[in-house]
């Protein structure tokens, strides 16, 4: 447990010094909604009635875009090689790295959520929802991305192949993040969604360090 | 199994069954043929249409049948490091991939004149296009490494993560098409199966999954010698740059 | 009834036959690819079998049944 609070610190410290990863991720989640009204219009009706699904199909897009690099850096200067020589599990590191991804992506993805469905025209009822909803899920989304960021190690093009891997996995996510805030949006019970959501963190929370462990071991061999 | 890991062994006795499954699959597609697109009545409410179900449904079932061999393959691989079960997945990919995009275009071409429309997102096609991107990213990963070993065995834990999400998918879709869908489009395209259509469908299935069989095999002793030339490439390079250095 | 209403399949042959086609065409690539595939490997490797030095000199070995 102290290993992995380790290993997020040291993530965290990382990616401090560099900075520009958090911001980046939050400034395309922004760019990328504001585009929608371009695109369909700023009619407040037609916003509203999407306003949960672009969110969320945004900020899916927005949390896969630095887990390309959430094993490379240390893969390729070697310290991936001696992380997996400790006595600790492999697993407990990628746990360690995902939350620090999680603390620097899905963390501030959560708060520039609400902002953007003001702007979205998203019901008020919405909002509580909409946070509860990426509070259960981009921890998954960070999950089921390692594992994909594990499985392309050292593969050409890796970026895009990551993309291609990891979106079918996000489905599920996708689905009951914007059914349980459509559900609160029209006054109907929310909790049979969340629930599910949080069985899908859980699930993950066990399989994917399994899963990420293994094809890290397959990379360093 | 252990007794197939042997490649040769694997060669011979693919050897042997290959002119039975593919005799089978000529056989069992002729009858199918015959007895869906002629023998068999059109039905009462979607006309010949019908017809289209006798290559879209086994479609389907292949689809989702490769995918689990390519699982199960999968998990040899990793569990035992069954030298074959890799070259398996492999296979098996395309030609999954082949199934699934079949059934997706047929089931467009079905649903134009039922349902007027060249797609719908009902579940089980929303569920296949799922399945075609699982097979693709497989596929990509497989083919994304310089070595083959590596490739193989990331892609096999792809196939094993893709085996567990498709029945949380399933569910998902499923759960996600009904909120969305009228009540009218339910189940998309399925007649009430009288017996003159289940015996061409089940045919058509039957030869579908010889077919597949047969393919299978090929491409895994195809995979076997293109091992083979790899091996005697490297040994041959070794051998020279042992010479250029004693 | 006669060939030409057979191949109408009732208004829909723009539908069905197209379907059918696919469908032979998506097999019959699959077959077909894997099958040249598998020539042009095993070519290769008879090739080389037959020019690969015999470890005890370097006489070409010969070819294997």
């Amino acid at each position: 447990m102290s290993r992995m609070i380790e290993i997020v610190r040291r993530d965290l410290r990382l990616a401090l010094r560099q900075g520009s990863d958090s911001v980046m991720v939050v400034t395309f989640f922004v760019l990328t909604v504001v585009l929608f009204p371009f695109g369909i219009g700023p009619e407040a009706n037609i916003l509203e009635r999407t306003s949960a699904g672009v969110l969320w199909v945004t900020a899916l897009l927005a949390s896969m875009l630095s887990l390309d690099r959430l094993f490379q850096a240390d893969y390729e200067d070697g310290s991936l090689e001696l992380l997996a020589l400790t006595p600790t599990a492999l697993e407990v590191l990628v746990l360690g790295k995902v939350a620090a991804h999680w603390l620097t992506t899905g963390l501030p993805l959560m708060v520039a959520a609400p902002v953007l469905a003001v702007l979205l025209h998203m019901n008020a009822d919405g909002f509580g929802t909409l946070l509860l909803t990426m509070l259960l899920g981009t921890p998954t989304l960070s999950l089921i991305g390692a594992m994909g960021a594990a499985l392309v190690l050292g593969a050409r093009r890796g970026g895009v192949l990551l993309s291609l891997l990891v979106l079918p996995l996000y489905v599920p996510v996708l689905i009951f993040g914007v059914g349980a805030i459509d559900a609160a949006v029209q006054g109907l019970p929310s909790q049979a969604h969340l629930l599910i959501l949080g069985g899908m963190l859980l699930a993950s929370l066990a399989l994917t360090p399994w899963a990420a462990a293994a094809a890290l071991r397959q990379a360093l061999e | 199994m252990h007794r197939f890991a042997n490649p040769a062994r694997f060669l011979r006795l693919a050897a042997v069954i290959l002119p039975w499954t593919a005799i089978a699959t000529v056989l069992l597609l002729g009858a199918g043929l015959y007895l869906g697109l002629i023998a068999s009545p059109a039905d009462y409410q979607q006309g010949e249409t019908v017809r289209i179900m006798y290559v879209h449904v086994p479609s389907a079932w292949l689809g989702m049948a490769c995918y689990s061999t390519m699982a199960f393959a999968s998990a040899v691989a990793l569990i035992w490091k069954h030298p074959l079960a890799d070259l398996v997945g492999k296979s098996a990919a395309p030609i999954g991939a082949g199934f699934t995009f079949v059934c997706l275009v047929t089931g467009s071409l079905w649903g134009r004149p039922m349902w007027g429309t060249w797609w719908a997102w009902d579940a089980r096609l929303t569920s296949m296009l799922i399945l075609l991107f699982l097979y693709l990213g497989y596929m990509a990963l497989i083919n994304a490494f310089d070595d083959p070993t590596r490739g193989a065995r990331a892609a096999a834990i792809l196939a094993l993560a893709g085996a567990v999400n498709i029945p949380i998918i399933k569910f998902s879709v499923d759960w996600w098409n009904t909120l969305h869908q009228p009540a009218s489009v339910t189940k998309f395209g399925m007649p009430s199966v009288d017996p003159a259509m289940l015996v061409p469908l089940l045919l058509m299935g039957l030869g579908f999954t010889t077919f597949f069989v047969t393919v299978l095999l090929l491409r895994v002793r195809s995979e076997i010698i293109a091992a083979k030339i790899r091996a005697i490439r490297l040994t041959q390079i070794h051998a020279s740059s042992s010479q250029v250095a004693g | 009834m006669n060939l030409s209403t057979y191949f109408d399949m009732g208004g829909y042959a723009g539908f069905v036959w197209p379907a059918y086609a696919l469908t032979a065409l998506v097999m019959l690539a699959l077959l077909g690819t894997t099958l040249r595939t598998l020539r042009a490997r095993e070519a290769t490797l008879k090739t080389m079998q037959e020019t690969l030095p015999n470890r005890r000199g370097n006489r070409p070995a010969a070819p294997r049944s």
